[in-house]
């Protein structure tokens, strides 16, 4: 009996063991998320949904759809290329008097003007004589405004006609819909969003390797000198850090003004002629400069963090083996700091791609990026739709780097100061 | 790290260079958030150094922008200046009421970027917490998403439930400041949390505390300087910024990186410089209390004092 027991024991107690430590470990990991819960419950609603909502308007406007239903039904029932009859006008013709009476006309013509510059005026005065139109409307709708049988204009109603629509990102991608509804290139002198895309990455990039070159020397000093002096030298990379933005934008604004310190300076010891002072801001060099300055910080950080823990002496015994020492930093050291390098420069890159207050305030006509053109539309030209698409894609630009960067460096990695 | 004496002439030339070098970087980042402050006491209404201020004559120097300060939007600013005006620049000052309302949002959404940051901190740095790595890039990347995007949907997301009609002051404001700030103080609690002794827990628990007395008599002191300074960067972020505010604040909400924004784009005047003064030495005290606070931080925790 008592050997029975023991000979089971063992295995009950292991179940109830196993039964135990996972009912434990359930327990932990409810725990876990509990704790995790309100945050995450929280940024779902402050932060996930204001950008799918955001998402969302990139791929749905009403504003015709919603407004001129008569039309909207004669393009459901007709297929694409078919040429607007007698009924087609007729529906035109019904939902331009509704317009008129409901006030819409300026939604429904904003919407087609988006596509086709100068057409919101013809919808809000084609709803003003809308009363006066005669059956045939095929001849009358024309004959008061010829535009009326424009065949692009067909074309965008009915891509305008369903509330959910690519032509926002057609539009950010430069690319239009011809009057057979076939996907071209825009006229090359409307071109802006490609060409903006690329400029903003390229920037970017240029910002980012300046970073490096201006980053690398600075954190291998600090990284390098004893704790107290680098400690103390380190106030300067972190007081900029966490000085506020606009507060440094305005110190370059000051600095580099044609009336400015610099040229001021430079003119007062004759290197320039005061007729011939430099334009450094309001412009492109502007934008890099204050730019690289706000980003640096960013770039010193992580490469400090990684070059502190590298021991001198394997460029020490690097170097008694006979390397010169420039051999010695390229195949010895620099290979240590790579690491370092990937982390502050993905950083740079990402924060550079998607700023917009600094390039707003001195970057003048060149220096703006591609957010500058996303508050633009949000701002003056009321485009949101159009927005919503330009953030969209540069959203999943910034998500690709950061999911390189998640992959690469690790989000865990991320430090701040 | 002096020159070895193994070097060659050419590295030693090198050394000195190097360290040319790395003294104008530093220059170059410091020297223009340095140079705003004897710039913001200039007597003329220009952004550079006047003779009189190179000679260091007094009367090139003057506190002119920083009256302006308070007297621009006063009601009566030639009052004689006794408890009356300075009743009026607490009411009416445009700069004063932008930082009671920076104050305001700044505080509010630290507080709740805190407590949600530091409690899901904990949940995070369980070893047991599911789907961590996913949890954790969603929880930081308001960081990483470029502030117009962030800006340009809570613009929608807010005008489609309507906040502004439920009637709290602030409300838009302070949820999306704390959903900027809330990264960082994940980040410098998480950090805290690294190598952090979970037997005291364990042993505070056995000698009979409850969970709350742990939590309140353990482990908070131990993180309280990951909180402070994740509170800190929490609070820099919220009053720094200003793209959220030029998008979604009603006109009795503007702060003062806004009311800068204003200046800067229409009339730049030197109080703009009296402002960015202010700001600098706000932000010299803040990286004095983060720096002595990590330096406790790493003494309490044993690891060598830096």
């Amino acid at each position: 009996m008592t050997e029975q027991a023991a000979d089971r024991s063992p295995e009950i107690g292991g179940r109830a063991l196993k039964r135990a430590m996972a009912k434990a470990q359930g327990r932990a990991k409810r725990r876990a998320v509990l704790l995790v819960a309100p945050l995450l419950l929280f940024i779902l609603i402050t932060f996930v949904a204001p950008i799918g909502q955001m998402l969302f308007r990139s791929v749905h406007n009403d504003g015709f759809s919603a407004n001129m239903p008569a039309l909207a039904a004669w393009f459901a029932e007709n297929p694409e290329g078919t040429m607007p009859d007698e009924a087609a006008y007729a529906a035109l013709a019904t939902d331009l008097k509704m317009a008129r009476e409901n006030k819409t006309a300026g939604t429904v013509g904003t919407r087609i003007n988006y596509e086709i510059g100068g057409t919101r005026s013809l919808f809000t005065s084609g709803a003003r004589k809308a009363e006066d139109l005669k059956p045939p409307f095929a001849r009358s709708v024309p004959e008061m405004d010829e535009d009326w049988a424009d065949p692009q204009l067909w074309q965008v109603m009915r891509t305008a006609s369903s509330a959910y629509t690519a032509s926002f990102y057609l539009a950010a991608l430069d690319l239009t819909r011809d009057a057979d509804g076939h996907i071209v290139g825009v006229e090359e002198g409307r071109a802006v969003y490609v060409g903006l895309f690329f400029k903003t990455l390229w920037m970017s990039g240029l910002i980012t390797v300046l970073c490096l070159i201006l980053g690398y020397p600075v954190a291998h000093l600090l990284a390098t000198l004893p704790l107290a002096k680098s400690n103390l030298l380190m106030i300067l990379v972190l007081l900029p850090f966490w000085t506020s933005l606009l507060v440094r934008t305005t110190s370059w604004m000051v600095l580099l003004q044609e009336q400015g310190v610099i040229n001021n300076t430079l003119v007062a010891t004759g290197v320039l002629q005061d007729d011939n002072r430099l334009a450094m801001i309001y412009n492109q060099t502007g934008t890099i400069i204050a730019m690289v300055h706000i980003l640096l910080p960013f770039m010193i950080l992580p490469l400090y963090s990684v070059m502190r823990p590298i021991k001198p002496h394997y460029v020490r015994a690097a170097r008694s083996l006979g390397a010169t020492s420039w051999t010695a930093f390229r195949r010895v050291y620099l290979p240590q700091t790579v690491p370092g390098i990937g982390a502050g420069a993905l950083l740079v890159f990402i924060l550079a791609v998607g700023y917009y207050i600094t390039p707003a305030l001195v970057g003048g006509a060149s220096g703006q990026l591609i957010s500058n053109l996303i508050a633009y539309h949000m701002q003056d030209s009321l485009n949101w739709s159009m927005a919503a698409a330009l953030a969209a894609i540069l959203l999943a630009a910034v998500l690709v780097l950061y999911w390189l960067y998640d992959r690469l460096v690790g989000i865990d990695n991320l430090k701040l100061g | 790290m002096a020159v070895p004496i193994y070097a060659s002439p050419l590295e030693r030339v090198w050394y000195y260079v190097y360290r040319v070098l790395c003294a104008l970087i530093f220059l170059f980042l410091i020297a223009p958030i340095l140079i705003i402050i004897p710039l913001s006491f200039n007597a003329e209404p220009y952004f550079t150094f006047t003779s009189k201020m190179l000679a260091l004559d007094p009367t090139g120097y003057s506190g002119r922008w920083y009256d302006m300060l308070l007297t621009f939007g006063m009601q009566d600013p030639d009052a004689p200046r006794g408890w009356a005006w300075w009743a009026d620049v607490w009411e009416n000052a445009r700069w004063v009421g932008v930082a009671k309302n920076s104050v305001i949002v700044g505080v509010f959404s630290t507080l709740l970027a805190t407590v949600l940051g530091t409690v899901a901190a904990l949940g995070l740095s369980r070893p047991e917490m599911p789907f961590r790595r996913v949890i954790m890039a969603v929880l930081i990347s308001p960081m990483i998403v470029p502030i117009i995007i962030t800006a340009t949907g809570l613009f929608f997301f807010y005008s489609a439930i309507r906040i502004g009609d439920w009637g709290i002051p602030y409300l838009g404001l302070v949820l999306a400041h704390a959903t900027l700030g809330i990264p960082f103080v994940i980040i410098t609690v998480t950090a805290t949390l690294v190598g952090f002794d979970h037997s005291l827990t364990r042993a505070a628990a056995s000698l009979g505390a409850s969970p709350r007395r742990v939590f309140f008599k353990v482990v908070m002191p131990l993180i309280m300087p990951g909180m402070i300074s994740g509170a800190l960067f929490a609070f820099v972020t919220s009053f720094d910024e200003v793209v959220v505010v030029l998008f979604i604040a009603g006109p009795d909400e503007q702060t003062i990186p806004r009311q800068m924004w204003n200046g800067i784009r229409e009339s730049i005047s030197p109080a703009i410089l009296a402002v960015a003064t202010i700001l600098v030495v706000v932000s010299i005290l803040l990286l004095a209390t983060v720096e002595l606070l990590r330096r406790r931080s790493e003494r309490l925790r044993g690891v060598s004092a830096g």
